[in-house]
């Protein structure tokens, strides 16, 4: 795999989540305290961050054939859970992520809470949403970097990936000072879940001992073939989407459109 | 106790997530792709991107009939 996928791949799996990490902390922000909130995003980035610096050498000290079957496994049911979930979007059989309605409902319960604050922390809340929504959504992150990072051998450029979409998707919110509602976050998402599938395919079936025909090549065969399965199965299932069905009217062609964390 | 209830079910879903049929597949998968290379010779890596095949097929088909 060449670091050009390796860091393609971390960053629109880290935008998708720095999206829904954004909502959560400007709701945060803009509802109660920016200070607060800014103080758990800091708190939850720096957490992050130790988890990826002491998971990376952790897991880099196992044998690479039992790494990647055990990686591989791990990845291929977390991609499958997003190309799943891409791909009942995109055909109107699940609910589009509403950035903006999430926002809104973040809001208003931030409103309706009580305030009071503790030690540096003015407004607990603030501090506590930010911290949960940034962990939270970080959580798939870290994974995804410490998974493709090892096993490639190259967590550096993982991680390189992982700030490059913060940094962009922070750029682009402060600039707005407003949740991302029109990133195509469904788009990025099927992209990811081919990508984990197609990684996890290939390293788990080669940790159980198979050998790939044309080795590394084999990846030039296997993502495409999945993102053909899967537009496949878009449209197959958009003939059998109820009428009035949770993503009617969106018009979202496939497999353009929102999503959510899997 | 309620504490090491939600620590569990929380990395349930964070891994196996809404079908643990699909994990539950893909770990059948792998150890009949071992058992095959290393019990029968086979180079058996055609094994697991048909079980993707029928795995994804068959939790979409799931996922659609649950929500008629």
């Amino acid at each position: 795999m060449t670091g050009v996928v390796l860091v393609l791949t971390v960053f629109l799996a880290c935008a998708v989540e720095a999206v829904e990490a954004l909502t959560i902390v400007l709701a945060a922000g803009t509802s109660r305290n920016w200070r607060s909130a800014l103080q758990g995003t800091a708190a939850a980035l720096v957490t992050l961050a130790v988890t990826v610096a002491a998971l990376g050498p952790a897991i880099g000290l196992i044998p690479l054939r039992a790494l990647r079957l055990a990686v591989g496994a791990l990845l291929l049911v977390f991609g499958l859970q997003w190309l799943r979930k891409a791909i009942l979007r995109a055909s109107g059989h699940k609910a589009l992520h509403d950035e903006a309605g999430a926002y809104a409902r973040q809001v208003a319960a931030a409103g309706a809470a009580a305030g009071g604050g503790r030690g540096v922390v003015s407004d607990w809340y603030a501090f506590t949403l930010s911290f949960k929504g940034v962990l939270l959504e970080g959580l798939e992150v870290v994974f995804i970097v410490v998974t493709f990072g090892t096993s490639q051998g190259s967590v550096p450029l993982a991680v390189l990936g992982a700030v490059a979409a913060v940094v962009a998707v922070t750029g682009v919110g402060l600039a707005v000072r407003a949740p991302l509602a029109r990133v195509p976050e469904n788009t990025m998402k099927f992209a990811v879940g081919i990508m984990l599938t197609a990684f996890g395919t290939f390293w788990s079936a080669e940790g159980a001992g198979a050998a790939w025909p044309g080795a590394d090549a084999a990846l030039l065969v296997l993502i495409p073939a999945l993102a053909l399965l899967g537009l496949g199965a878009v449209a197959l299932l958009r003939r059998t989407r109820p009428p009035g069905g949770p993503a009617a009217g969106t018009g979202a062609p496939a497999p353009v459109g929102k999503g959510s964390t899997p | 106790m309620k504490w090491i209830r939600s620590f569990a079910l929380f990395w349930y879903d964070f891994v196996v997530g809404d079908d643990w049929r699909v994990a539950a597949g893909v770990a059948v998968a792998l150890g009949a792709t071992a058992g095959l290379v290393h019990g029968a010779g086979v180079n058996a890596w055609w094994l697991l991107p048909v079980a993707v095949v029928l795995l994804l097929g068959l939790s979409l088909r799931r996922a659609v009939t649950r929500a008629r």
